[in-house]
């Protein structure tokens, strides 16, 4: 899978990732790194540029065979995309879709055609007590891994993951990245994960890519990601926001501490 | 220290909205010009005299057992037909909605622009549905009652088409107001458009739609009232035969059941809303 190019977002992307490789990509805040992930789950057309999504351009494809290919990859948003009302079991057999009938999928509505299914992606993230529960019912980290076992009872091959842990405290999270990276190592499936945890995808991810401003600034295995590469990604970015607030002294001690 | 200069702290929209306001108000006035619309003649000493003649003659409401009973299966008629009229508009209304709503469309995903196709039919369905709803049901009602006869059969359908059409409007409206991340979600990951309304749309929106739809059964049960005195059926029909007798207590009676059926409606949408929050 190859990406070239691209939206006003992102400019001058060159990148390419292997098929079942675990990528994070990391960077400040506006820098691109969700319309990167976007772009390679065909929900954003590029400007300009090429895009290979598991071997083929998508755009180059009828609707009716994008649609097709959208069944093979998962993107999961930053905020858990659960409609309030909806019990978490619908919630998560929602990542069969794809593979149910329209006439399935009403079915399922009236009496859960796969409950064990759901059970056993929520019970990876220790939620298989909240399988009957209304979404809205959830505390926001339990919301994010309702959204995560959905992608457990997907069958993508393509996993795009937009800041998946957020709301989870560091060893739920730590738990979180793991069963996500062994589920798409099960199945041979690409994950590409952004993550603001640089420790966390130092930790886990044998291959980081730096955004900034819309541009890959670096894109190395993690033994050759320094200090200085990290203090430059998101150091350039705090003497702008210092600039830009030059009358708050405190500004710029909480901020410096990120570096 | 930092003073702001004065102007920055001025509202911006503040302008837009007294402006809003004034159009508004310099639209109304015609309005009311053009109705001779004037609270003060309804005091007029004429008026208030037929106006007591006309309500006095409604005191005490007829209680009579025979005639209770001839209200009572009236008004039972009459919850039938505006309940088969409105489940006959939901069934317009839903495929419709489900065709011609923004949300639901796959071309649009990735450009944010439906495509010319798609973006043709939804708006030939907008116009079916504006065509249904902007003939008035009583109208529809005279046409059905000279196809099919005197009786209920003209007034269901008369309901369920013009019902259809405002049902159908309003739940495009709903799904679209309603926030449609999930939805759009589910779309991007390769779902169905009937599967993304079922996972996603339909559970943002269903009390919404519920309550829309309760509202407009009540509002169906008035309409058979109307339609009643074109000869379709229910409480309606009653109703003229006891006016054209100057029956005052007859019609003030069946206003007392109209009363209840509406407060049972409004009852019934309460407890769904409940149900369904």
């Amino acid at each position: 899978m190859s990406y070239a190019a691209g939206a006003p977002a992102l400019n001058e992307i060159s990148l390419a990732l292997a098929p079942g490789e675990q990528v994070a990509i990391i960077g400040p805040s506006g820098a691109g790194k969700s319309t990167l992930l976007a772009t390679l789950a065909c929900a954003l057309r590029p400007v300009a540029g090429s895009v290979q999504v598991l071997g083929v351009d998508p755009w180059a494809l009828p609707a009716g065979e994008l649609h097709a290919l959208r069944q093979r990859l998962f993107l999961a948003p930053q905020l858990p995309p659960l409609p309030p009302r909806q019990r978490v079991v619908h919630a998560v057999l929602a990542g069969r879709l794809p593979q149910w009938s329209a006439w399935q999928a009403l079915r399922s509505l009236i009496y859960p055609a796969d409950a064990e299914i759901a059970r056993a992606a929520l019970a990876r993230f220790r939620l298989e007590d909240k399988l009957f529960l209304r979404c809205d019912k959830l505390s926001g980290g339990e919301r994010q891994r309702v959204a995560l076992a959905r992608l457990l009872a997907s069958a993508a091959e393509l996993l795009l993951l937009d800041e998946p842990v957020s709301s989870l405290d560091p060893a739920l999270a730590l738990n979180a990245l793991e069963v996500l990276q062994g589920e798409a190592g099960a199945r041979g499936a690409t994950l590409v994960v952004s993550l603001h945890a640089v420790d966390l995808a130092l930790a886990k991810f044998p291959r980081m890519i730096g955004v900034k401003a819309g541009r890959v600034v670096f894109d190395l295995p993690r033994a050759q990601v320094t200090d200085e590469l990290l203090a430059d990604l998101y150091g350039a970015e705090l003497n702008a926001s210092v600039q830009a607030l030059p009358d708050e002294p405190s500004a710029v001690l909480k901020l410096s501490r990120c570096t | 220290m930092h003073l702001s200069v004065a102007g920055d702290l001025r509202d911006p929209a503040w302008r837009g909205r007294v402006t809003a306001a004034i159009v508004f108000l310099a639209l109304l006035l015609p309005a009311g010009y053009l109705t001779e619309f004037n609270p003060a003649t309804l005091w007029g000493e004429a008026s208030l005299r037929a106006l007591k003649q006309f309500l006095g003659s409604f005191f005490p409401p007829a209680m009579s057992p025979e005639f209770l009973k001839l209200v009572a299966e009236a008004a039972w008629k009459t919850v039938a037909i505006a309940t088969v009229g409105t489940a006959i508009a939901i069934a317009i209304a839903l495929p419709t909605a489900l065709a011609a709503t923004r949300i639901l469309s796959i071309s649009r995903i990735a450009t944010g622009r439906m495509a010319a196709l798609p973006a043709l039919v939804r708006r030939a369905i907008r116009w079916l549905l504006i065509f249904l709803r902007s003939i008035p049901e009583i109208v529809w009602a005279m046409i059905f009652v000279r196809a099919v006869g005197l009786g209920d059969t003209a007034g269901v359908m008369a309901i369920g088409i013009t019902y259809g059409g405002m049902l159908g409007k309003v739940y495009i409206e709903i799904l679209e107001s309603a926030d449609n991340q999930s939805t759009k979600v589910l779309l991007q990951n390769g779902a169905g458009r009937l599967q993304a309304f079922w996972y996603a749309a339909l559970p943002v929106s269903l009390p919404e739609m519920m309550s829309y739809t309760i509202y407009r059964w009540e509002c169906a049960i008035r309409a058979s009232v109307v339609m009643g005195f074109v000869g379709a059926g229910g409480l309606g029909q009653q109703m003229e035969l006891s006016m054209k007798m100057l029956a005052g207590a007859e019609v003030l009676t069946m206003l007392l059941v109209f009363v209840a059926l509406v407060w049972m409606a409004d009852m019934l949408s309460a407890l769904l809303r409940r149900v369904f929050a």
